[in-house]
């Protein structure tokens, strides 16, 4: 398995601590002909507005884009399941020709009619691109006449990478924040982005800042909901998670409305904490938030700190393998497992800026292995070298390390149990536990011969 | 309810599509491109579509699925894809190492006006394609038709681009299984193996998407048709294409090109259309029917004998594609039961009129449509309701809000593992089909029936 070729221009794209001088280069679109597990503009757009659940969603171009992204991630709603439908104009070759402009004319005003959604978002895929329908003026005349805001959304997909995608999502989002009453917003208020609610995990973070005595206005985008992103510009602060997907838009509101933003992460003991700490310290005019956010932390840590320390004490020095959408989850998740004891010998991600990966190979040991959009060979070739037992990946990652006979935990849209904050941790605990001591690798040729 | 949104009243849409009971055509091309050993499918788009593409594939198959891109930009979009083909299939060969890049386009590189025949053209002329190895190439437009007809594009395609007559004719046979589970490929080869016939699959998904745990991660794993097999069918004795929609234009090109005659059945799904297969292939090939397929055939029926009280009379709804719901249809039919509403997302103006001839005789009015989508079928269902659903995974939205039983069964099945390793086509096949609409049945008067009425022997 050693012998895998390394495309000469992918050379920087991999990284070993301690061998080499450090020159990652990363941001690069993908070379034509690799096999990269990246996907496109459009799918970082979809992913980053679907859950808001009360909108109408409608994906403009031939049947794929639609079908592909119906309902895949997850996303819970309390309220409304508007969003877990699948609406396509179905664009056929009359269509391409002759333009689709009518047609999504006549679906949106279809749409509207029948489920009168708060807001509705438009997705362009390639092909508007090419043909050339102008979204934006259908989308201002259905806004005219129906009386919601339309959003347009230029996610065509060849016009960059998913981290595009996230750009073009919060540019929509921008237009609806502002819109709304900012009556009656506590001073002690916040927005929670970069927050999908999988498998229902804003609600835990949303109701351990609630137990802080704050306000939130609204979640980016997880159970989302229009109006409350209309009058989110009233709330005190904005905190970021997933970075990758949201900052544009915390950018967006600072400038436009001076509200400050952190960056969090909720996953993990160590960062879950440290984001309420960070949180209450914003509000330090009010020092309660912070008495009340060391009392939760205490009351959450003792909670399931001796469960955890039995799964720590099995894995003890077991190997990891991380890689993941954005860089900014991979350094939580370092943190989490070496929390748990164990050692992550190769980290990487799809869509990592250099500051990230700088960040990254200070919080690895010597000899792991860093990559930038590796494929598939790669991920499995440094995976055997480097004798890892568990893999944190995706959905096209999983069969992978299944095939070589190693655990592995899914921290992306197949996430079964909610991984954030405190009870996230045991969960995330449990499913690593589990997997890493299935007997079934005692029955894996790879383990076998090793 | 999950599908809250779903109204009761059917009103035409002409500009929409919700719920889509079928998706586009470079999905199917890549499931049919795996089906060749040593293959590398290669999507010619953007890197969005083969990611989801990859991801379906997974989801389904609970395998790794390789394919590459050739990751479209703004310029590529602009100038044309060329450059980028040209560049993907340098570095396909120099670090992945097929023996062959089997390229589909999408409905980016279709509207722009790729010629990939052109490009091929310059890429071997550049000596960009090694010696003993191949490019070949489907236009697959996402606007045209469904997954189906990519699908059945890409297996035409390895007729077109390989298949060559040596102008003497072997006892061979081309099977063309068309879009099932690699289970339902190993299946088909099964029966003709029983049969005692040498037959050429293609493509061949066993061994592919259905592999053993190795410890090994592997590009190109054992199983697929080869390019030597693909190549010699044009000399062989006929053609057998399972599937009039998915497999058909590969028969019907074979024929053209090298003149093997072809017949173009139904998939083997039930007891008639597997006798059909059985018959055809016996009379091609002309062999007798051994002891050991008559055996299985009369387990079946015998198993059909033994169920048919239960089945009296249901009513079923199913949903899927084209070639899968004709021979679903009729066996249905056969087994008493009654399939109400039979809907397709593929565009197949045939298909409407054969399911109105299965169920010409059924005592109930029947709903058919190709080019329908979910809702519809949920509409449909809401307004005469059904004992059964039968359809891939979205259909659980449907059974769960109007407390249905539900069987999973074709493309794509995304909460299951299984369906991959047990083959619904043959004898075989049936008798598995058979034990998990009865056990379905059977499962929800388990569930419904009072404390008093509740029974031990059914």
């Amino acid at each position: 398995m050693g012998g895998i070729s390394i495309l000469k221009e992918r050379e920087k794209q991999i990284y070993q601590k301690g061998t080499q001088p450090f020159d990652m280069s990363c941001e690069k679109k993908s070379l034509a002909g690799s096999i990269s597990q990246r996907a496109c503009v459009f799918c970082g757009s979809r992913v980053v507005l679907y859950p808001i659940a009360d909108a109408l969603h409608l994906i403009h171009g031939p049947i794929g884009c639609a079908s592909y992204t119906w309902d895949i991630r997850g996303a819970l709603s309390s309220g409304p399941q508007l969003h877990r439908m699948s609406f396509s104009t179905d664009l056929q070759e009359q269509d391409i020709i002759f333009g689709g402009e009518k047609k999504l004319y006549n679906a949106l005003v279809t749409l509207i009619d029948k489920y009168s959604p708060n807001a509705a978002f438009i997705y362009a895929t390639c092909i508007v691109g090419i043909i050339g329908d102008d979204i934006d003026s259908v989308c201002r005349r259905v806004s005219k006449e129906k009386g919601i805001p339309v959003l347009p959304v230029h996610s065509e997909g060849f016009k960059g990478t998913k981290k595009d995608g996230y750009k073009a999502a919060c540019d929509a989002m921008a237009k609806l924040v502002g819109t709304g009453p900012t009556e009656g917003i506590s001073p002690l208020s916040l927005n929670i982005m970069g927050e999908f609610n999988i498998a229902g995990e804003a609600w835990t973070i949303r109701e351990y800042y609630e137990r802080m005595g704050l306000e939130v206005v609204s979640v980016f985008t997880g159970d989302g909901r229009v109006d409350n992103i209309k009058r989110s510009h009233g709330a005190a602060l904005n905190v970021v998670q997933c970075s990758g997907s949201m900052m544009h838009l915390a950018e967006t509101m600072n400038e436009k409305y001076g509200i400050p933003y952190k960056r969090v992460s909720y996953f993990g003991l160590e960062d879950m904490s440290k984001a309420l700490y960070d949180v209450a310290e914003h509000f330090e005019g009010s020092p309660e938030v912070m008495e009340k956010a060391q009392v939760l932390v205490r009351e959450e840590i003792n909670a399931i700190y001796p469960t955890l320390k039995r799964y720590k004490e099995k894995l003890r020095g077991k190997k990891a393998a991380i890689y993941v959408g954005g860089a900014f989850k991979a350094f939580s998740m370092i943190k989490a497992l070496k929390s748990l004891g164990m050692d992550v010998v190769l980290a990487g991600s799809q869509t990592g800026n250099s500051d990230d990966y700088k960040l990254l190979r200070n919080m690895c040991d010597d000899g792991t292995v860093i990559v930038d959009d590796a494929n598939p060979l790669e991920l499995s070739k440094y995976s055997i070298e480097k004798g890892v037992e568990l893999f944190i990946g995706g959905v096209k990652e999983r069969p992978i390390a299944y095939k070589l006979g190693i655990g592995f935990c899914d921290h992306n849209h197949e996430r079964k149990l909610s991984l954030a904050g405190y009870s996230g941790m045991l969960n995330f605990a449990r499913e690593v536990y589990s997997s890493v001591t299935s007997p079934v690798w005692q029955f894996a040729p790879a383990r076998k011969s090793s | 309810m999950l599908l809250r949104h779903t109204p009761k009243e059917i009103t035409e849409r002409k500009a929409l599509t919700v719920n889509p009971a079928k998706t586009c055509q470079p999905i199917g091309a890549m499931y049919a491109s795996l089906g060749i050993h040593g293959c590398l499918p290669h999507s010619h788009g953007s890197q969005g579509c083969y990611a989801y593409h990859r991801s379906a594939l997974t989801r389904h198959y609970k395998e790794p699925v390789m394919a590459a891109s050739s990751s479209f930009t703004e310029g590529a979009s602009v100038f044309g894809g060329q450059a980028n083909l040209l560049q993907a299939i340098d570095n396909i060969f120099t670090v992945y190492e097929p023996d062959i890049i089997a390229i589909h386009t999408t409905c980016l590189s279709e509207t722009i006006g790729d010629d990939i025949t052109q490009i091929l053209g310059k890429a071997r002329a550049e000596g960009r394609v090694p010696e003993g190895k191949y490019a070949f190439h489907a236009n697959t437009p996402s606007y045209v038709g469904s997954h189906v007809t990519g699908f059945a594009n890409m297996t035409k395609a390895m007729v077109d681009c390989f298949a060559t007559s040596n102008g003497h004719k072997s006892k061979r046979i081309n099977l063309i299984p068309g879009w099932v589970e690699p289970s339902d490929m190993k299946e088909i080869k099964r029966i003709a193996g029983e049969l005692g016939v040498d037959t050429i699959v293609f493509p061949d998904t066993e061994n592919v998407l259905n592999g053993p745990q190795t410890g090994k991660f592997s590009m190109y794993p054992k199983g697929g048709v080869t390019i030597d097999e693909l190549k010699d069918t044009g000399n062989s004795r006929g053609t057998i294409a399972m599937g009039r929609l998915a497999s058909g234009p590969a028969a019907l090109a074979l024929d053209a090109s090298c003149k093997v005659p072809c017949q173009i059945l139904d998939l083997p799904i039930g007891l008639q259309a597997t006798d059909r297969f059985v018959d055809a292939l016996r009379k091609m090939a002309g062999v007798t029917v051994p002891d050991s397929l008559n055996l299985e055939r009369g387990k079946m029926l015998d198993i059909i004998t033994d169920m048919q009280a239960y089945f009296y009379h249901k009513k079923v709804a199913l949903v899927g594609d084209p070639d899968q719901l004709e021979a679903l249809t009729e066996f249905l039919v056969a087994i008493n039961m009654m399939p109400i509403h039979v809907l397709t997302g593929t565009k197949d103006k045939a298909f409407e009129k054969r399911i109105k001839e299965l169920t010409a005789d059924l005592p109930h009015k029947v709903n058919v449509k190709s080019g329908g989508d979910m809702m519809l079928f949920h509409q449909w269902v809401k307004n005469d309701p059904v004992d059964l659903l039968i359809g891939n995974t979205y259909v659980k939205y449907i059974a769960r809000d109007e407390d249905i039983p539900f069987i999973r069964h074709g493309f794509p099945i995304l909460d299951r593992i299984g369906h991959s390793y047990f083959p619904t086509v043959g004898y075989q096949g049936g008798i598995r089909l058979l034990e998990k609409i009865l056990e379905a049945l059977m499962d929800r008067q388990d569930r419904d029936s009072s404390e008093i009425e509740f029974e031990l022997v059914m």
